[in-house]
This record gives structure tokens, sequence and C-alpha cells, in this order.
């Protein structure tokens, strides 16, 4: 009997996870969680597929948001950066870890736009 | 032929059922965020492929007498760019800014004078041609002593001098030139600033809460402008203004030159990433 209960549970885990029963945040959060995974093996460019294709599918999800923003930063498109960081923060503007993400990230894109004077 | 499945797969099946809880179960309740180490790269603001030396010429400074601050910035940045440069950097006698700026000033006052001498021997009250300078032609004097911002001033017209940098350009080979100004002042502040202070109760718990105090604070301003000038034309290319300062405690009595590198050390990554690209290391949060 309880081998029958522990088939069931298998089969129900896996048909939640499916994606012909998921919504989209949960489509969004499987992008996301496979961008983690690959950004922290270096692959920034293919995570960088995983959160657009997020934001894509659920478009109020903040945390794919910040996650793209990461990845725009570490390789450089700090305009793209800015305008994921806005998008997340306008999304959830009390959320801490974004808004300090936000803070770092302003300082080197001020830094290199600082006392820039045209001569 | 019906029968009960062999007790073999229902173990398998459980031990499946079993993964699958496990793995559900840590992207369910895992840790809702990661940090991760970034490299930001940051594109050189100037294109300097033109170049292949670079001539850090001199500053006209100011502030302090403490310290030579267009000797000791032309050291520094000589050095830092033989490091974390591709252009090679000449090394050529320290350009006294200050005295040639006096000595341009000179020659074009003298030159309205005689201008203005011709005016008057014409006779013709207003005649002048439309190339005769009037009263607003004639520079500004140049003071003695640089002691403030108001009297750098004067001086960056000497950064408009195309025809003197087109010289010195040809001098060494045509390179980038870098010079501007530095004004490197005292500074002192009074005023609360915000500190924690351990304190115990009667029970002997300790507690970390901050204390406002007034205290006095001197220091350093340091205010350096970067300018670029393409040595084959003599023109500005950029240029670029900082502004660092540094307070210490009334007490506290820590040299100018020290204060000086120590606000130097700040701005020398911003110098440098106007002619090389850089990378700038950090932390950042993954959400999930």
């Amino acid at each position: 009997m309880s081998h029958r209960i522990a088939a069931f549970l298998a089969l129900f885990v896996a048909a939640s996870a499916s994606p012909l029963f998921a919504d989209a945040r949960s489509d969004a959060k499987l992008q996301v969680d496979f961008g983690i995974h690959v950004a922290q093996r270096g692959l920034w460019r293919e995570a960088i597929y995983r959160w657009e294709k997020a934001v894509e599918l659920d478009p109020t999800y903040a945390a794919a948001f910040n996650d793209l923003a990461v990845a725009y930063e570490h390789e450089g498109q700090l305009e793209k950066a800015r305008k994921a960081y806005e998008k997340a923060l306008a999304l959830e503007p009390n959320n801490t870890q974004i808004r300090q993400n936000y803070e770092l990230f302003r300082e080197i894109n001020d830094r290199t736009n600082a006392g820039k004077d045209k001569p | 032929m019906t029968g009960r499945m062999p007790g073999k797969t229902n173990r398998s099946l459980a031990l499946a059922g079993l993964t699958a809880l496990c793995a559900a179960a840590t992207i369910a309740c895992g840790a809702s965020y990661f940090e991760i180490p970034i490299e930001t790269p940051i594109r050189a603001k100037l294109d300097v492929s033109a170049f292949q030396r670079v001539l850090i010429a001199g500053f006209v400074a100011g502030g302090t007498e403490d310290v030579d601050a267009n000797q000791e910035t032309v050291r520094l940045l000589r050095s830092q760019l033989r490091t974390k440069s591709s252009l090679r950097v000449i090394d050529a006698e320290i350009i006294p800014l200050v005295e040639i700026a006096r000595d341009q000033n000179r020659t074009a006052a003298g030159a309205n004078d005689s201008a203005a001498s011709r005016e008057n021997t014409s006779g013709v009250p207003g005649s002048a041609t439309p190339n005769a300078p009037d009263q607003g032609d004639q520079p500004m004097p140049l003071p003695d002593r640089i002691k403030g911002e108001k009297d750098l001033e004067p001086y960056e017209r000497l950064f408009a001098n195309t025809d003197y940098w087109k010289k010195i350009g040809e001098e060494h080979q045509n390179p980038l030139i870098v010079t501007g100004t530095v004004l490197f002042v005292p500074h002192s502040r009074s005023g609360f600033v915000s500190r924690d202070e351990e304190q115990f109760d009667s029970f002997g718990r300790r507690r970390v809460v901050p204390v406002r105090t007034y205290v006095d604070r001197k220091g350093f301003i340091l205010r350096p402008k970067f300018v670029f000038i393409d040595g084959r034309t003599g023109a500005t290319m950029y240029s670029e203004s900082y502004r660092e300062e540094i307070l210490y405690s009334a007490q506290q009595n820590t040299p100018a030159l020290s204060s000086y590198f120590e606000l130097m050390d700040r701005l020398v990554p911003n110098f440098l990433s106007a002619l090389s690209s850089q990378k700038i290391r950090g932390t950042r949060v993954l959400l999930r």
C-alpha cells in the first residue's frame, strides 16, 4: 500500500512540475532557476537568454528583471542593465536586494559617466 | 496474465518518487537568493588607437605649498600608465605650465597694447578694423598664487591654445598629450557625526547604540581636471573634472602628501578608464 502512495506522490510531483499544469510565473521561474544554474558556471550568455525568456513569459517577475540586469551588467551592457534594474524596482520598490544591486550598479555607471566635460 | 508487480519494481518506483520529491523540494524550499561575483567591463572613454605614445606634460597646480601637485601628479600618472596602459609613456621634463601661461598672457597683453596704440594713432575714433582687439579681448590677469578654483579659471585659456600644444606635439612625435589643472587645498569642517557606541546595561547585556557627537575635522580637497589633447592638431579631445575630499579628526596629524596620494588613489581608476578598457569586480545578488 505504501508503495502505491509513493508512486502516486511521484506521479503528482512530476505532473505538477510539467508545463501542462504550470502558469506563466512557474514557467518563468523554471527559466530563472536554469539561468542561475548556468550563470554560476560562468555561462552568462545562456543565462541572459533564459532570463529574457522569463521576463517575456512573466513581465511582472521582478526577480527575473533583477537577474537579467546583473547579467547585462556583467556583459558591459550598462544601458540595458539600468533599464532592467529600474523595471525590477518598479515592480518591487521595497526589495532591498534589488535596491542594493542597483546602488552598486549606479556607482559604476556614474563613475563611467562622471566628470565628462565637453571640450 | 495478471498479478502483482515484483517487489523490486515497486522499490524502484518509490525511489524515483522520493528523488522527484527531493528535486521539487529543493526548488521550492531552496535558497531564494545567490551571491555571485561579476566583472563589469568598462569601455575606454577615448579612442586612443591613433596614438602609440602619451605625454603627461604637466599641470597648472595650486593650493597648499606642502605638496608640489604638478610634479606629484605627473609622476603618479606616468607610473600608472606605464603599468596599466598599452601607450608608451614619454619621459620628458615636466612643463612648468604656470610660467608658460604667464608668458603667453604677457605676449597677448603686449599684442593688444600695440594694436590699441595703432588704433589711437589713426586719429579717427571708432575706426578700428573688425579684427582689432577691444578692451574685452584683454587677457584676464593671472593671479600670482593659485589658492582656489577662481584663481585657476584664467589659466584655462592655456588649454585652448592649439598652436602651443601642436608645437609640443611636434617636439614629441605627435603623442596624446595629458595636461590640466590640480587644486589641492586644506579643508576643515565641524559638525555632528554619528558613530556606534558599545553600552552595557545593569545586567551586563551589551548593546550597540548610535551616538551623535560634535567634532572638529580637518583634511584636504583634491580637484583635478584632466585635459586630453591631440598632439597632431593641438586640439582638446576630451576633459574631465573630479572632486574628492578627505577629513580626519582634528587631533590626527596626517601629512599633506599622504592625503594627496590617498585622494589620487580614488581618482586614478577614473583617469585610466578614459584611456583603456577596465574590468570592475563586484558581487551581486541573483534572485529566484
